[in-house]
């Protein structure tokens, strides 16, 4: 294993129509653990997620994987790299059932199933349901699954907390909690309890740019600094 | 009695060769986004490429007919994947310049076709059987329809089992649903662009084929013609769908043939049956905009 970050962002700007959303975001994770990406509403971590997968278009900057160059790299390719993705919106494939969206998912090899369905038992009862037949949480269990069905060194993962119940959220939060330990994790999360429970490095986005990075234990210890950031109260629950 | 059998078969067979078309259509719009105004050159290239090749050899009507037929296939699939890899894969995420070159190449392929071999319809070889008749119910009925409706009942099984079994089909399915998200997965979804737009020129080119049997002739128009009522079927089955496809392609070709002959008949209008589809399309479109099977390959 090499000793460079597991990813290297600099300079990465992202026009959207005319919106400059991304204004030079420039940060890096490295090997092993979780680091959170936050920020408030709107000023770019998702963007920033589907930039580094080359889903929306990138005007400047560069993104190393492992050490090496991924810029030029189209989506298929990137993630042939070991990154696994799991988006906001789930995108189940509504159509097809739980074991076609998973058995799609799977690169090379068998597929971890064995990790899937230890995690998310209940995929294994589902596997003959169309996708888009689930709950919410479920979805969330078929996209989470996905990207951990496959060897990957580093999963981007966009709120997978986002709108489900609150034993859904501890769920969901053991799981990554396991994917954490085979796998480096970015991590976009809206609430801010799983955040402070999974996370060891924080990114903090504001306006298109990075505004603060450190550890994560350091920015929960301070409210004033985590309201002056994020424009919420604490560490949530 | 015997006239409605008529009627019904051999729109099941003008339904047959609308499927073909519009199968590949509906794919390539669907998993792609690309509204192929080619695709009727491709119907027309097949067609004269199985029909060139039945005047190079000389063996029995049969074996000229299915060598024609695998030679149109061939010549249809390589057009779609040639124009796939040199015109549409550049201009991916350009819809606008999609939709003038596909018509710039319908345009100029089928006045390559004219240039060629003229304007005059082309004799299309058929065996003699197929101009036999079989009686059923009273009519008699061209052999020829049955072949149309079986080699599309034929395509319609195969391409259902290729999508529903196969992890290329699996691949499709989820393209058709959210392409960025297969390629979020690892997928290189260009190689299925291509392969479907090969696949949808083999379709094309079939339809092309039978419609020679059919008419028993090939003209340089044929593409164009057959066209226009593969988009009815595809707007009407929703794009993305075989399944709906195939109704609705069904439906049509009863449609013009029953509005052909009863609607003409009472009214003495020869356009009855084109302008039924279109009554038809704009009731779909009013009552149900996303067509009877929207963005789901099945």
């Amino acid at each position: 294993m090499s000793s460079a970050p597991a990813l290297e962002v600099a300079d990465l700007h992202v026009y959207l129509g005319e919106s400059h959303v991304l204004q030079g975001v420039s940060f890096a994770v490295e090997k092993g653990g979780v680091t959170a990406l936050l920020g408030r509403n709107g000023v770019g971590k998702t963007t920033t997620l589907r930039a580094l997968l080359g889903l929306v278009p990138r005007s400047r900057g560069t993104v190393q994987i492992d050490g090496e160059n991924a810029t030029q790299l189209p989506t298929h390719a990137i993630v042939r790299r070991g990154v696994g993705y799991v988006p906001e919106d789930r995108d189940v494939f509504a159509g097809l059932t739980v074991e076609e969206n998973l058995r799609l998912a799977v690169r090379v090899g068998d597929g971890r199933y064995d990790l899937v369905y230890e995690l998310f038992p209940e995929l294994r009862q589902r596997g003959d349901q169309r996708a888009g037949t689930l709950s919410g949480g479920q979805q969330q269990m078929v996209a989470i699954a996905r990207a951990l069905l496959n060897d990957n060194a580093l999963l981007l993962i966009d709120e997978p907390t986002k709108g489900l119940a609150p034993a859904l959220v501890t769920d969901v939060a053991v799981a990554l909690e396991r994917a954490a330990e085979l796998s480096t994790i970015l991590l976009v999360e809206q609430n801010l309890g799983v955040a402070k429970r999974l996370a060891e490095h924080v990114v903090v986005l504001d306006g298109g740019r990075v505004v603060h990075e450190g550890a994560a234990r350091e920015l929960f210890a301070s409210p004033q600094r985590v309201q002056q950031l994020l424009g919420v109260h604490g560490a949530g629950h | 009695m015997s006239t409605f059998v008529l009627l019904t078969i051999t729109g099941l067979g003008l339904g047959a060769m609308y499927f073909l078309v519009a199968s590949g259509l509906s794919l390539i719009y669907g998993l792609m986004g690309v509204l192929n105004f080619a695709h009727g050159a491709f119907i027309t290239f097949g067609a004269y490429a199985a029909w060139w090749l039945t005047t190079q050899i000389s063996t029995s009507f049969e074996g000229e007919l299915l060598a024609a037929t695998a030679f149109g296939l061939a010549a249809g699939a390589a057009l779609g994947a040639l124009v796939e890899f040199v015109f549409i894969r550049p201009l991916y995420r350009r819809p606008i310049e999609q939709v003038l070159v596909t018509v710039g190449l319908a345009l100029s392929l089928g006045a390559l076709v004219f240039g060629i071999w003229g304007a005059d319809p082309q004799i299309f070889p058929v065996p003699d059987w197929m101009f036999d008749t079989t009686t059923i119910l009273g009519a008699n009925i061209p052999n020829d329809r049955f072949v149309e409706i079986g080699v599309a009942a034929i395509v319609l099984v195969g391409l259902v089992s290729f999508l529903r079994f196969t992890r290329a089909g699996l691949i499709i399915r989820a393209g058709v649903e959210n392409r960025s998200m297969v390629t979020a997965l690892g997928i290189d979804v260009r190689k299925t662009f291509t392969f479907v737009f090969a696949l949808g020129g083999a379709l094309a080119a079939l339809a092309g084929v039978l419609s020679g049997i059919y008419f028993g002739s090939v003209d340089p128009g044929r593409g164009t013609s057959l066209l226009i009522f593969a988009f009815i079927v595809v707007v009407i089955g929703g794009f993305g769908s075989i399944g709906g496809s195939a109704v609705a392609a069904v439906v049509v070709g009863l449609v013009q043939q029953y509005a052909n002959y009863y609607v003409a008949d009472w009214l003495d209008w020869s356009g009855a049956g084109d302008v039924s589809v279109m009554l038809l399309l704009a009731t779909v479109l009013l009552l149900r905009p996303e067509g009877l099977a929207p963005k789901v390959a099945h």
